[in-house]
């Protein structure tokens, strides 16, 4: 039986924060919204929240020693 | 409510609390009820990395740069998020190697070299006093705006009236403070839990703070964060301040920046003090590795919502690094502001609190004591008690340290505004990651090599970094950042051999990157290891995969107790060494004997351990060189480690292994014990059915033999009676050979040699030739048999006689059985899917539920009657089911007893497959 250890999973999710915090997706969503203020910190906001919760996820669940 | 004494007195008195509280929590420790040991106080510990950078420098690099103020947060997110992998490793190598600093860390991976140590404790205090000097800043800037809005605040007081000046004072407490709770033991390892605690209670303050003054700007000045953002999208010039565009350097600028929070999270030394030092149990790292993150979350939260804010009041908001203050203080909120002024009082002392800390080890245990124990003509390997001495160069270099940070501020620091400040330290802290992280992954790394990468990283950070702060704030020519050093054009330190568009740190921190991890690699590759380098950075590069390494001596070196015992006391106190000595008892035979501790030789584990306690009050490289004063030998080399190594890893294969084994023969022991109940069970049956077997052939026997010998001793017995008893003796005969055919029967069922002839043959047909055998038997008692079959023709494959041998057996069991008056038996015929079935019903007493498949076994009797009054003899010999039940077997059919339909007594059933297809049949 396989078990996957902490590790393995919180290293694709670092890889997931990179991608998220990094200019070619950043790119995507720096574009005006219709009152002209970009949508960039609101994005930024969300995708750092949804990453803290995937990582309180996947800590919690763990019950590696 | 603005007045000087009031916020004086508040500020002072928030201050005290902090120090009630740090006792409150070294009493707690000290009684063993440690409010520390938990990972939400781990998490708001580290949230120490918020300073009051964070807490007026956010809201300011938000105003002027956008959003790039929380790449400053996004960088330690991502760390911690490989906390598990990195921050683990380090703390498990701090624990086991007693390490006290980022400087001694680093020291002991490259051989306990007492030069990297130094070099690191250099660096940091440069690069980091300036630090230092920006959080007394933040206090005196702040404290300026609380007591002149709406008059302009000025920096600091007039030049030669310090002693005026709060910021000083501020200083002087801290000083207070952290000699008080950081330096109240020597051993720099034991953590400072007061400290600790004050830490924590810290990061709540200043996330209240933030909030409350977040969710009044908000809330209460526009309505709600939609109302907020319409607003400031009406105002044309902040129309691209949200966008990357206004991020300085762009998409590089950006990426760069994030590269430098993450590098500098990790080793700025206050962090490094909280995360691994003060770290009580490394699985709180996993409670922290999102809290942590949380916590940035929702101190930033409201960082745009209040920089918009501040845009929008205009000149009345001041510098957008005060709007946090002013906002409420145009709004006419005093007590909103005040606690906003606590809020960044809280995050500068925390900050200044624990980098002060780590900074004073750093000084007294890589700096300043390396140097007296080369300083023979202080003599002082020959004084009694050092540890006085020890504590006393620790409380000078926090006064030392916190003097410098205000002289900074106080000279240069109008220049800077808070962000440079603050990222210039950023760089400087960051020049220790290549050494750090290539130090823990890679073994190669060499002690040549890293201080290589550590001084040229460090003096590209001064030429790009350092000195054009310096001519910035007008210490120097400014000619110097427009036409290079000596009018030498690519040498420019912003645009360093022509490098153009990108911002100053992301250009600082590719060349500083590029010269440090370049020179690591390049001199680490033609450099050697010593042996005790080579055995350190096993250990280090190990830390995660082996704990019976770290936990081996590794010293072969040989010294006396006494010798030993002496150097400790010097350095350590009496307290201390007792403890040590009296965990490391010799050995009875030894103690016995009563020889001088000065004859007996130390053990290897307390010599290791005698040295983890120096390190840890005076660091790796001085510790080591102690050791080295009293003990003779070496360190284990890289073979020697690496023989323990690929030992225990044997081991544990070899434990595998026959952990394997152990399994597997506990199995086989199971299905041997198992295969031998069986044939103790069988050897059971045997015995029981030889006995059977003797018993039923010697009742005919002895009734032959009783007759027998009547006739033979009794000459004149009449004619009729010699016939009665020839007679009995011609049917006890009868009975023994049946008997015995029977039993060969059974015999031959049992080994399989039975003989079959099976052929086509009509059951029906059959079934009749049954009846008509028994049919006299049965005229005999009187018994009505009645026969119903559903065809008249039922086609089956078996062997005739045997068949027959069967259908009689049963024929005559019902004959037996069936009742003395009146006695009927049924014989049945159906057709059950491809199968006949036959039943024989009687209408005697029957065969109770229980013994049903009992009649199957051999010389098994139904009791007749009840058991209270037992009916007589049995009528059968006990074989006759078994070995039906063999043969149906043997023909493909099956045999058993079923509840009874019509008569009521016992009721068996046998069933024989149809026959196949004639077609089929042919074919074969």
């Amino acid at each position: 039986m396989q078990k996957r250890t902490l590790l393995s999973r919180l290293i694709p999710l670092t890889l997931l924060g990179v991608l998220f915090f990094t200019p070619p997706i950043l790119l995507i969503f720096d574009t005006p919204a219709s009152n002209g203020l970009s949508w960039l910190p609101l994005y930024l906001f969300a995708a750092w929240l949804i990453l803290i919760l995937l990582t309180a996820l996947v800590v919690e669940r763990s019950h590696e020693e | 409510m603005r007045s000087d004494p009031i916020i004086l007195i508040i500020a002072f008195g928030y201050l005290a609390l902090l120090f009630i509280i740090a006792a409150w929590g070294d009493r707690r420790a000290e009684k063993g009820r440690s409010v520390i040991g938990s990972s939400t106080v781990y998490a708001l510990s580290i949230a120490v990395y918020c300073t009051a950078w964070t807490f007026y420098g956010s809201v300011g690099r938000a105003a002027e740069h956008g959003p790039s103020f929380l790449l400053i947060y996004f960088g330690p997110t991502l760390a911690m998020l490989l906390g598990w992998l990195l921050i683990r490793k380090m703390v498990r190598i701090a624990r086991a190697q007693r390490i006290t600093s980022i400087a001694d860390f680093i020291s002991a991976r490259y051989g306990k070299s007492g030069r990297i140590g130094a070099l690191v404790a250099l660096i940091a205090v440069i690069g980091v006093i300036p630090y230092i000097a920006l959080q007394l800043k933040a206090i005196t800037i702040s404290y300026g705006v609380l007591t002149s809005y709406p008059g302009s605040a000025t920096d600091h007081t007039p030049d030669g009236l310090f002693l005026l000046d709060k910021s000083f004072w501020i200083a002087i407490v801290l000083a207070v403070f952290i000699i008080l709770f950081g330096t109240r033991q020597l051993d720099a390892s034991e953590r400072h839990e007061g400290m600790v605690t004050a830490i924590a209670f810290e990061s709540i303050i200043k996330l209240l703070a933030f909030l409350a003054v977040g969710i009044f700007v908000t809330f209460f000045l526009y309505s709600g964060p939609v109302d907020l953002f319409q607003r400031a999208a009406e105002h044309p010039e902040l129309a691209q301040s949200l966008s990357l565009a206004d991020v300085p350097g762009g998409s590089a600028g950006w990426v760069g920046l994030l590269v430098l929070s993450t590098l500098a999270f990790i080793t700025l030394p206050r962090q490094f003090q909280v995360l691994v030092v003060e770290n009580v149990d490394e699985n709180h790292l996993r409670r922290a590795s999102w809290m942590f993150p949380l916590y940035l979350f929702a101190i930033n939260i409201f960082v745009i919502p209040v920089a918009l804010a501040g845009l929008m009041l205009g000149s009345a908001a001041q510098s957008p690094d005060s709007f946090v203050l002013t906002l409420p203080l145009a709004a006419g909120k005093e007590v909103l502001s005040l606690f906003v002024f606590i809020g960044g009082l809280s995050a500068a002392t925390g900050m200044m609190i624990v980098e002060t800390i780590a900074l004073s080890t750093m000084i007294s245990n890589q700096l300043v004591m390396p140097m007296l124990l080369k300083m023979r003509s202080l003599n002082i390997e020959q004084q009694e008690d050092l540890s006085g001495l020890l504590l006393g160069i620790r409380r000078i270099a926090i006064i030392l340290i916190l003097f410098l940070g205000y002289l900074y501020h106080a000279l240069i620091g109008d220049s800077y505004s808070l962000v440079t400040i603050g990222l210039v330290s950023f760089a400087a802290a960051a020049q220790f990651a290549p050494a750090l992280l290539l130090g823990l992954f890679w073994r190669g790394a060499t002690q040549a090599g890293a201080a290589a990468g550590l001084i040229g990283g460090f003096a590209v950070w001064c030429h790009t970094l350092l000195i054009p702060g310096f001519a910035q704030s007008g210490w120097i020519d400014v000619s110097l950042l427009n036409d290079g050093p000596w009018g030498i054009a690519w040498l420019r330190p912003y645009n360093l051999f022509g490098l153009e568009g990108y911002d100053i740190y992301t250009h600082a921190l590719f060349w500083t990157m590029l010269v440090n991890v370049g020179l690591i690699v390049v001199v680490s590759l033609f450099t050697r290891q010593s042996n005790l380098e080579q055995t350190q950075a096993a250990l280090f590069t190990e830390a995660l995969r082996q704990d019976a390494l770290q936990n081996t001596p590794l010293w072969r070196g040989q010294t006396s107790r006494g010798e030993l015992r002496r150097l400790i006391h010097r350095y350590l106190g009496h307290r201390a060494t007792q403890r040590l000595f009296t965990q490391y008892q010799p050995d009875t035979a030894a103690r016995e004997t009563k020889i001088d501790d000065d004859t007996l030789t130390a053990s290897p584990g307390l010599i290791a351990s005698a040295e983890k306690q120096l390190a840890g009050a005076l660091g790796n490289s001085s510790a080591r060189v102690l050791i080295n004063s009293v003990v003779k030998g070496e360190a284990l080399d890289l073979n020697a480690v690496l023989s323990i190594l690929d030992t225990t890893s044997q081991t544990l294969e070899y434990n595998r292994q026959l952990e394997q084994k152990s399994k597997e023969l506990a199995r086989i022991g199971e299905e041997l014990r198992s295969a031998n109940d069986r044939l103790r069970e069988l050897d059971r049956l045997k015995d029981e059915f030889v006995a059977m077997v003797s018993h039923e052939l010697r009742t005919p026997l002895t009734s032959i033999r009783a007759f027998a010998e009547i006739l033979r001793d009794t000459p004149n017995l009449n004619d009729e009676k010699k016939a009665h008893f020839l007679d009995v003796i011609v049917r006890e005969s009868e009975r023994l050979s049946r008997l015995i055919e029977e039993i060969l029967d059974l015999a031959r069922l049992e080994s399989g040699r039975m003989t079959l002839k099976p052929e086509r043959l009509d059951l029906v047909q059959a079934l009749h030739q049954s009846i008509d055998a028994v049919a006299r038997l049965y005229e005999e008692r009187s018994i009505e048999l009645k026969v119903s079959l559903a065809r008249d023709c039922a086609e089956v494959v078996a062997d005739p006689d045997r068949l027959q041998q069967v259908m009689i057996n049963l024929l005559d069991n019902a004959r037996k059985f069936a009742s003395t008056q009146d006695g009927r038996v049924n014989v049945t015929l159906e057709v059950v899917g491809h199968c006949f079935r036959l039943s024989v019903e009687d209408n005697g007493e029957g065969i109770p539920e229980n013994q049903r498949e009992l009649v199957f076994e051999k010389f098994h009797q139904v009791e007749q009657g009840s058991i209270t009054q037992p009916k007589g003899r049995p009528k059968g010999t006990g074989l006759g089911l078994p070995i039906c039940r063999g043969i149906l077997a043997h023909l493909g059919g099956r045999l058993w007893v079923e509840d009874p339909e019509n008569l009521g007594g016992a009721r068996l059933v046998m069933e024989l497959p149809c026959a196949p297809d004639q077609r089929v049949i042919t074919q074969e």
